[in-house]
């Protein structure tokens, strides 16, 4: 057991951001919200997988709607309405809640409710990285029902989505009602058993952006290279060292779609590689050549800061250190890779591991 | 004719325009009541002309409001009213403003119920009793300026607007700054540009109220206008209300004077000072704007700024060897009693560009002793630290046309990697004072349509139709406005087909000459 206090919030968020590969949204409002709540209720307490009793109800809870509006309509504690709600439904009490998403901003949202609850959060989600859509966790993947699930907004209103015939009816449906909610609610899913979180959750993510994000933070004060902390801490590879040349943004279905384009610097001299992204960075070629695929992740750091660059602030003249990451396990079976894997993205090619040797995160 | 000016955070400079001919210039040190400085310059520039000269508009870019911000001098006591209820709660106004700033301007923050959603429904209609509740605290708190703040008020003003007419008909002697009015979306970000210009009223008159009190002093009858950052005038009553739009403005009449005195208008201009070079991005001769969130005086702001690199290099870096160092300290405006070339015992990179032939101030003499081989590696390594930062700067990867700008622009050699050219026109030091002279009448408009009901040709014609009503409502002369930027930017994740929409259009000012 370790407490998240407010020091450790711009770690944390450096390293989500970095697990957020390109995407996750923006982090500043989700860090803001948890300051806040920790400055009013006090730390909150993180339990490993490992640690929870076996009677444990575990609550997964986030965030859903366009990046966009949360920027404006800032979130309060819908998610913990949400958390209610789904207690009322099922008749359970949560004894901890789960993040739905390591990457970028809902990887700090969990702290919300169990801070208004007084329950601990789990080191561990349902990705281990960022992914766009409800039914891309590998809970559902591995057979924990995703309904009952509840959405609130800051409105008052409810809405419960009882049964679905599969995760994706429940991310239509999900979608369909946030929308009408003006687009930033929050959904809280009936409770996981231990076993449940055991099996199908990505674990120790929570402490990996803790980790991460010091290493960048210890590198930079002490005038260190960065990307070396990162991949000393997370066991990956340095895919290109370059400065972009070209961002091509194109829209449809509700994505950011594009491309960037890296012309290589120092030993990646001559060679080109291309990125390319639908809100997360998905596929990574170096000449024509993939050498990285989704699920594994491929993550655009600032060479000089280590700062994680998003997708939205990609833009011509950056200098970039681009890191593979091996996908968790989890991920990369035929049920994950079905889910989230190149084709589930709409791409013509089947997934390629990146480092078929070193598998195991530590 | 034309005046400008330029107060700096040292020199005051003025310049005289006839057309697009400079008739006359002068520089003096700025003074800490404004006035006398801009008295000196003025009066030195107007001393060589004619006497009969008439003089058609002065327009005047300050560093005053922004260093007023920084020192956290003469701030107003101010409230900050957000419409948002039920939503955004857990985030009060002025949330992760430093303690320093948010206690010089009072804290008052309140909020009640209304806002908008993203597609212009209403989140609560607006509690007009408890904004009359929240203004008699605000009056009896001693308060004199109301930042008012709504969620999606770039969307749809309307609460903003009912909010500011219910505060004028209870406490009109209230400054009422509007969200909408000061920034784009991201709710802190815009409310934050709104507290800061309604901080900034007080001082702002106070800036206003010098110069007019200069032009007086030396019988200069005409109309005042005051520099936007975005390379765009304000008249004065306009600046007074919205303050907050002159900071940063320096720079922007910089490369807007380097466009205008080169000719070039898509390029990159390097000021290069004493202390510091500024790097920036022209784009159809305007300062390219700044994509990311900006940090004024310590707090989040998202308004529309500049997009400038700056890097501490200038004429008065102070060079050390073993191991080779240039800045990032500088002799400042003491280079002339300090530098080599002039006498002093502080080698500086204006020395060293002396002794490498390159540049001919002082007295060579002063540096004959200098080592050759420390010569070439610090002139190669201001040339290397240049050419990073232009590089950064850039747009795309073709070569460009590189202006010089800026006493230090004898540091910088005649070829630069990624430059097509470097141009170094004449009068270049006082490139930011030809900026403010030459300025025109801008307006933008930011909006978010949602393409179910409206096509996309008809959201950006209605865009830009408000931009160009903005220019003519500024002062500008309809005849001559024109469009210069339209970004559209889908919002992700919202499947009705949200779009923001953004024109920026410009004109000439529609000068009286009857």
């Amino acid at each position: 057991m370790w407490l998240i206090t407010e020091d450790l919030l711009e770690p944390i968020a450096t390293g989500a951001a970095i697990l957020g590969t390109g995407g996750g949204g923006n982090p500043y409002i989700g860090r803001l919200r948890a300051r806040e709540v920790i400055r009013q209720h006090g730390p909150v307490p993180v339990l490993a997988p490992e640690e929870l009793s076996d009677d444990a109800r575990v609550v997964c809870v986030g965030g859903i709607g366009a990046p966009t509006v949360g920027i404006e309509k800032l979130r309060d504690r819908q998610s913990y309405d949400a958390l209610r709600a789904i207690e009322e439904c099922t008749g359970e009490k949560a004894t901890a809640m789960i993040s739905n998403e390591i990457g970028g901003s809902n990887s700090l949202e969990p702290l919300i409710p169990a801070a208004f609850a007084g329950l601990p959060v789990v080191d561990a989600d349902g990705m281990g990285r960022a992914f766009p859509e409800f039914q891309m966790k590998t809970y559902f993947v591995y057979g924990v029902p995703c309904c009952p699930m509840a959405l609130a907004d800051e409105k008052g209103n409810i809405a419960i989505i009882r049964d679905v015939v599969s995760p994706l009816w429940a991310e239509r449906l999900a979608r369909a009602v946030t929308v009408q909610m003006g687009c930033a609610a929050c959904y809280a899913v009936a409770p996981m058993s231990a076993e449940q979180v055991r099996r199908t959750a990505i674990p120790h993510t929570l402490s990996l952006a803790r980790r991460l994000g010091e290493a960048v933070e210890k590198a930079r004060s002490r005038g260190m290279d960065p990307t070396e902390a990162v991949l000393a801490t997370c066991p990956g590879v340095v895919l290109f060292i370059g400065k972009v040349v070209d961002v091509e943004r194109r829209t449809g279905a509700g994505f950011a779609r594009g491309a960037v384009s890296i012309d290589g610097l120092d030993e990646h001299r001559g060679e080109r590689m291309s990125i390319e992204f639908q809100n997360e960075n998905l596929i990574a070629r170096r000449d024509g050549d993939i050498v990285c695929t989704v699920p594994d992740l491929i993550c655009a750091v600032a060479t000089e800061s280590g700062e994680p660059i998003t997708t939205e602030v990609m833009r011509y003249g950056l200098r970039v250190t681009v890191l593979g990451f091996p996908a968790p396990d989890l991920w990369t079976t035929p049920a994950g890779l079905a889910v989230v894997g190149p084709r589930a993205f709409g791409y013509e090619l089947d997934y390629s591991p990146l480092l078929p040797a070193s598998r195991n995160p530590p | 004719m034309i005046i400008g000016v330029d107060v700096g955070g040292t020199n005051t400079d003025a310049v005289f325009m006839d057309g697009s001919t400079l008739v006359g210039a002068a520089k003096r040190p700025t003074t800490a009541d404004v006035t006398s400085g801009i008295r000196d310059a003025l009066g030195e520039a107007l001393h060589h002309l004619p006497r009969d000269r008439r003089v058609d508009a002065v327009m005047v870019g300050t560093t005053h409001l922004t260093n007023a911000l920084l020192e956290r001098r003469r701030l107003s006591p101010t409230a900050v009213l957000r419409l948002a209820l039920p939503a955004t709660e857990s985030l009060p106004p002025l949330v992760d403003w430093p303690a320093e700033l948010r206690d010089a301007t009072g804290a008052h923050t309140f909020m009640v119920r209304g806002g908008h959603e993203y597609d212009g429904r209403e989140i609560s209609p607006l509690d007009g009793a408890a904004i009359r509740r929240a203004i008699g605290r605000i009056r009896s708190e001693g308060v004199r300026a109301v930042a008012v703040s709504g969620v999606f008020s770039p969307v749809n003003p309307r609460h903003e607007n009912e909010a500011a007419a219910i505060i004028r008909q209870e406490a009109p002697e209230l400054r009422v700054s509007l969200s909408h009015e000061n920034g784009r979306m991201g709710l802190l970000q815009r409310e934050n540009a709104a507290a800061l210009n309604a901080c900034l009223g007080d001082v702002a008159e106070l800036s206003v109220w010098s110069i007019r009190d200069a032009l007086a002093s030396l019988e200069i009858d005409a109309p005042l206008y005051i520099s936007q950052n975005d390379g765009t005038l304000m008249d004065a009553e306009f600046a007074a209300r919205f303050p907050v739009l002159t900071i940063s403005s320096g720079p922007t009449n910089s490369m807007r004077g380097a466009a205008f005195l080169s000719g070039v208008r898509d390029g990159i201009v390097a000021d290069v000072g004493g202390t510091s070079t500024d790097v920036g991005a022209l784009v159809k001769g305007f300062p390219r704007e700044a994509a990311v969130e900006i940090e004024i005086a310590g707090v989040r702001t998202n308004f529309r700024m500049p997009d400038m690199l700056s890097i501490p290099l200038g004429g008065g870096s102070v060079v050390r060897s073993e191991p080779l160092r240039i800045g990032p300290d500088s002799t400042g405006y003491r280079l002339r009693e300090e530098a080599m070339v002039f006498g002093g015992g502080t080698l500086t990179a204006t020395d060293v560009a002396v002794a490498a032939g390159r540049a001919r101030v002082g007295d060579r003499r002063g540096v004959e002793d200098l080592d050759s081989p420390l010569v070439d590696r610090v002139m190669a390594e201001i040339q290397a630290r240049v050419e990073t930062a232009l590089d950064r700067v850039k747009t795309s990867a073709h070569d460009v046309p590189v202006i010089l700008v800026g006493g230090g622009n004898i540091l910088i050699g005649d070829s630069l990697a990624g430059a097509s050219e470097v141009l170094r026109p004449p009068h270049g030091d006082v490139a930011n004072a030809i900026g403010a002279a030459i300025a025109q009448v801008g307006g933008q408009v930011e909006r978010v349509y949602s393409l179910d009901g409206t096509d996309r040709k008809q959201a950006v014609a209605d865009c830009r139709t408000a931009a160009v009503d903005k220019v003519v409502a500024a002062g500008g002369d309809a005849s001559s406005v024109e469009v210069v930027e339209i970004d559209e930017i889908p919002l992700t994740y919202v499947p009705s087909n949200a779009t923001l929409v953004r024109v920026k259009a410009v004109g000439n000012l529609a000068l009286n000459r009857t």
